[in-house]
């Protein structure tokens, strides 16, 4: 195996519980510049994880203005469902008049289907 | 500038949590409070350029909103908080790129990170090798620096990237393949000695 090989692979190798080939290993215990090149691997991955607790100082007002907007989209929200409880409520009192209507008809219909169909007293 | 100290108290982050997938507005924009530091570090760390990673923070925290009902608890607040960020941030990215070429150039001349100041706890040498290393993350291409952000420093898994990325888990495997050794050459040279950076920048001025 060859050094070039070696180092297309290393980028994975470098993960800790990564598999390794027995004989990319074999290869790597026994060249110094593959076990250098593997080296800096580790201490780029030790410092990416170093990086983690450095946390970025981000310019003033942005905690206000996230705050704001969550605010902001709260009122649109509220406002939504004010308007789908307004627009709920309509739909239910045209349907509920409908229904009446309806059921209204009816009765007279029946009614007079009714008085119809009585035989005429003498 | 940086800081090494975030507010780490889980139970009371539990409790907010809890307090807000229930409504609460307030106990919600408690957790903004204690959180908005570290989601705008990941929010910078994957846009590199400051005025999107405030865009990102702000989108971010809308839909946690929304969707903090559907946060199940089964992994930390904090975890589903960075796959969100990461979501909109690569979102960000991808419509961004292709307006931004000579707001990048400006960007890649002046990185984020060498505008830092050097923690008071860590030697002169760490504090400039850990600017370098941010400062070449920086400077690798957005579609590979977001898989070495995600993975190698705030520890997401393939699956978990994979997901928030709309990528296979194997796309996402060849990116931090790639974007690992594109960041070693940025590093160091074909000797391996540890001025990969520094000659750029010498060769760009």
């Amino acid at each position: 195996m060859r050094c070039d090989e070696v180092a297309r692979l290393l980028p994975e190798a470098v993960e800790g519980g990564a598999a390794v080939e027995v004989s990319v290993q074999r290869h790597i215990d026994s060249c110094l510049r593959c076990q250098a090149e593997l080296a800096r691997y580790r201490k780029m991955l030790r410092g990416l994880q170093l990086l983690r607790t450095r946390y970025l100082e981000p310019a003033p007002g942005l905690l206000a203005q996230t705050l704001a907007a969550l605010e902001e989209a709260g009122e649109r929200e509220a406002r939504r469902a004010i308007l789908n409880g307004r627009r709920l409520a309509y739909a239910g009192a045209i349907g509920g008049a409908a229904v009446a209507a309806g059921t209204a008809a009816t009765v007279v219909l029946v009614h007079r289907a009714r008085r119809r169909a009585a035989p005429v007293a003498t | 500038m940086t800081t090494n100290e975030l507010p780490k108290e889980p139970n009371e982050l539990d409790r907010l949590v809890a307090a807000a997938r229930d409504g609460d507005r307030p106990a919600f924009d408690e957790l903004v409070r204690r959180t908005y530091v570290d989601t705008y570090t990941l929010a910078l760390r994957l846009t590199a350029h400051e005025e999107d990673a405030r865009d990102v923070v702000q989108e971010t925290y809308l839909r946690a909103w929304k969707g903090l009902k559907g946060f199940r608890g089964d992994a930390q607040f904090t975890t589903w908080l960075y796959r969100i960020t990461a979501n909109t941030a690569y979102t960000t990215v991808k419509r961004r790129r292709r307006h931004r070429a000579d707001a990048l150039d400006a960007m890649i001349e002046e990185p984020v990170e060498t505008r830092i100041e050097a923690q008071p706890e860590e030697s002169a040498a760490q504090s400039a090798a850990l600017a370098r290393l941010a400062g070449a993350v920086e400077h690798l291409p957005a579609k590979l620096r977001v898989l070495v952000v995600l993975k190698d420093v705030y520890g997401l898994s393939h699956e978990e990237i994979a997901e928030e990325l709309g990528i296979s888990v194997s796309a996402a495997k060849v990116r931090l393949h790639r974007g690992r050794k594109r960041l070693r050459d940025l590093l160091y040279d074909e000797l391996g000695r540890d001025d990969g950076i520094a000659r750029r920048n010498d060769r760009a001025v």
